[in-house]
């Protein structure tokens, strides 16, 4: 990580003491983890300060049954500065039961559409959307697509007389997980 | 045309059946249903170099009125599907449909929640093309094939419709 | 609204409208079947007159779950996915993919892998603005522009299909590099292709950029400025069209792009007109860096080393149809053991990846393309995530639309090229 963002960095940790952790590098990569009360101050904060004035990226993970001591959804937001060519990546926790985050659409109008979206996939309620509801499925879709626990949902396929389940519940070949390596950063 | 419902069947001759026919063939006009990858192949299928105009197919309608032959092309969604049935509906009679790729046909590669598998599900389909995309010359095949069917359809029986009439 | 009977019998339209209140806006439905909209969209505007007071885009018509998809397949099967995502520029979406994918498994593709790589996208670059420009052409009016964009296509598919053996959706680019090299027959036809493309392009431009009535149309209509398009994401030549040269070839290369010179188009317009001249610009950059890469193309292999990584199959075409090649089926069945496990193990269950997540972006025809890859360190992804421009990019559709005529949101849409199968995923 160069020095610019290692400056930046540590200022976002002095005015967020507690709320953000210590940069993580991996893959070339800066990931800063938030935590989620503050998500919309610190958001803020980068924008102007960053100044990060692109949100390139808001994404849903699900984590369910891989990072125990973590929180099941994780949302990502990809931020870039084109004034100091720089990406950064914020990463913050959503538990299971409470999937409630602040909405970020005040500060990146761009976060609209991408906020819907996690909401459809992972149900995930962004506070303070301005208009949240589905984008991609149908308005009376029950559940929510993308999480581990939906299923894929393909139907059995004939091939020469033989019912072929879908890929999801086919026998695998076996692997072992190594777990996702969940740092509390 | 209207001709069936004006004279009682069996009065028709078979060579003005067989004019009829060749005039519906010769000038069956699509419907745009352009989906995905699909529409992309059946949009360079009416472009110059394979060309649809010699089969008298280059208009693709936009309004389903107008339109005798709908090219179902791409994966049709679960969102998409009522879409579908009421294009349809909204054609008149006599309607043929043409399933294009293996999307549309049997789901293709995307056998999960969010696409309908196959959409004889939702419509009655007269011609089946496979592809992933289908080549153009595949899709020319697959129309001269309802061509044929066409000519060789018999008018004064009425045109089976979906619900059994 | 509330509800009220109004009876119309044939009468005057102004004999209609004065009794509903001459000052009701109409909403209208446009799509989710239209010629006009780019594929599945759906348009809610509502009218005053011509005039677009208000527009809702409504999407999802075309989501297929490609990105659940991914999540039960293996890391190699997963690019024959997500290649149908944005369908008319399938090699972006597989080179995205797979430089996410060597980047968490700490690989690079060879050089020569690399070169035909930015090759293969620059030509695909210029296939999908000749989509662009042959739609938005019909859109508007002009028609015969469809079939000049479709006729230089079809030469730009008959490489593809000379290369890759499809017209679309190629699954070409695999983790690790290709799955075949170029074939012989391949620079010949590029170098005719490439040396004729600059007069189609001074074509089209006579055609349509001093044309005064698709300068009527064009200029003035569908305003973006670059504040609005930053803060709305929007990236790609709607950004360059409202002056910021920002290019992620140039900014943040990948694959090899800063050994090709090239400009990135900049214009200031901020207008359709502006998005029509740095698209065509665009073409002839695109033009000069295909011509370049396939005069610096390396020598070498197109797949990495690992044999734990690299895609094993050799195809060839043989007395039956194409199949693998007779001597590495001698070598997999005869000589090396190690080798028939390595294909065993590749074909069935795939490599494994380490655990971690990574965003790779790149600079597709519509804007910035990023892949958000989560891995659990198996051989399948865990979460596959699509930053695709158009998704992002229609978002500004109300801005572009509102306060104009319905036409203009026709220019205003065409100029915007969204792709719905990127949109809905």
């Amino acid at each position: 990580m160069n020095e610019t963002l290692t400056e930046l960095c540590a200022g976002l940790r002095e005015s967020f003491p507690e709320h953000v952790g210590e940069p993580v590098v991996e893959f070339g990569e800066t990931s800063v983890r938030v935590a989620r009360e503050r998500v919309l101050d610190v958001c803020r904060w980068l924008r102007d300060n960053g100044p990060f004035e692109l949100l390139a990226d808001l994404s849903g993970v699900d984590y369910l049954g891989i990072a125990p001591d973590e929180d099941r959804f994780m949302v990502a937001y990809h931020l870039y500065s084109f004034r100091r060519n720089e990406r950064l990546r914020l990463r913050a926790f959503v538990p299971d039961g409470d999937e409630r985050i602040e909405s970020v659409a005040t500060v990146w109008p761009s976060a609209n559409w991408m906020e819907r979206e996690v909401y459809d996939f992972f149900g995930i309620v962004f506070e303070g959307h301005p208009d949240l509801r589905r984008i991609l499925m149908p308005d009376d879709w029950d559940g929510y697509p993308q999480r581990k626990d939906y299923p894929l949902g393909g139907t059995k396929v004939e091939f020469k007389g033989v019912m072929v389940p879908p890929p999801n519940v086919r026998r695998q070949p076996s692997s072992t997980t190594t777990g996702y390596p969940g740092r509390i950063s | 045309m209207g001709l069936e419902e004006k004279l009682p069947s069996g009065i028709l001759l078979t060579s003005v059946s067989k004019f009829v026919n060749w005039a519906r063939a010769g000038s069956l006009w699509p419907a745009t249903f352009g989906l995905a990858c699909c529409a992309i192949e059946m949009m360079a299928t009416g472009a110059a170099h394979h060309d649809l105009a010699r089969f008298g197919m280059e208009v693709f309608r936009a309004s389903p009125r107008q339109a005798d032959l709908m090219i179902v092309a791409g994966r049709v969604s679960q969102k998409m599907a009522p879409v579908l049935r009421q294009i349809y509906d909204q054609m008149p009679e006599p309607k043929w449909v043409l399933s294009m790729g293996v999307c549309a046909s049997a789901g293709g590669m995307f056998n999960n929640y969010a696409i309908v598998q196959g959409v004889d599900q939702i419509v009655p389909v007269d011609a089946y093309v496979g592809g992933c995309p289908p080549r153009p010359e595949q899709l020319m095949d697959a129309i001269l094939l309802i061509h044929e069917k066409i000519k060789g359809s018999d008018i004064n029986a009425r045109m089976p419709v979906a619900d059994g009439r | 609204m509330s509800a009220r009977e109004i009876y119309v019998g044939g009468q005057e339209w102004g004999e209609v409208v004065r009794p509903a209140g001459g000052d009701e806006t109409l909403i209208v439905n446009m799509g989710p079947q239209h010629p006009s909209t780019h594929g599945v969209l759906r348009l809610v505007m509502e009218l005053d007159g011509e005039t677009v007071v208000a527009c809702t885009p409504v999407i999802g018509y075309l989501h297929t779950g490609i990105e659940k998809n991914t999540e039960v397949r293996n890391w190699t099967q997963g690019v024959t996915f997500v290649t149908r995502a944005d369908y008319l520029s399938p090699f972006f979406n597989e080179l995205a993919y797979c430089l996410s994918v060597e980047k968490l498994l700490g690989i690079e593709a060879p050089l020569r892998a690399q070169a035909i790589r930015v090759l293969m996208c620059e030509l695909q670059r210029i296939s999908s603005h000749l989509v662009w420009l042959a739609t938005g052409g019909m859109e508007l009016g002009a028609l015969s522009m469809m079939l000049y964009g479709f006729r230089e296509r079809e030469k730009l598919l008959d490489i593809f299909e000379n290369i890759t053996g499809l017209r679309m959706n190629h699954a070409y680019i695999r983790p690790g590099g290709l799955i075949q090299d170029l074939p012989e027959s391949a620079p010949d036809l590029i170098t005719a292709f490439l040396d004729e493309f600059p007069a189609r392009i001074d074509d089209y431009e006579d055609l349509l950029s001093d044309n005064p009535l698709w300068l009527e149309r064009n200029t003035g209509v569908g305003i973006l400025e670059a504040d609005d398009a930053i803060a709305l994401g929007v990236t790609g030549p709607m950004l360059r069209a409202a002056g910021v040269p920002h290019d992620l070839r140039k900014v943040q290369p990948y694959s090899g792009y800063e050994k090709y010179d090239f400009e990135i188009a900049v214009d200031e317009g901020a207008d359709c007109a502006a998005r029509y001249r740095v698209r065509m610009r665009e073409m002839r950059e695109s033009a000069k860096i295909a011509r370049q890469a396939l005069e610096m193309l390396p020598s070498g292999p197109v797949m990495v080393e690992d044999p734990k990584i690299a895609w094993p199959a050799q195809m060839s075409l043989g007395p039956d149809g194409q199949g693998n090649s007779i001597e590495y089926i001698r070598k997999i069945m005869g000589e090396s053991m190690e080798a028939l496990i390595h294909h065993f193990k590749l074909v069935t269950e795939g490599f494994k990846v380490p655990a971690g997540q990574v965003y790779v972006p790149v600079e597709s025809p519509r804007g910035e393309l990023g892949y958000h890859v989560v891995s659990a360190g198996e051989s399948k992804p865990w979460r596959v995530h699509m930053r695709d421009p158009s998704f992002v990019n229609l978002q500004a559709t109300p801005h572009l639309v509102t306060g104009g005529l319905i036409a203009d949101a026709i220019a205003s849409i065409a100029s915007l090229d969204p792709v719905m199968g990127g949109v809905d995923r």
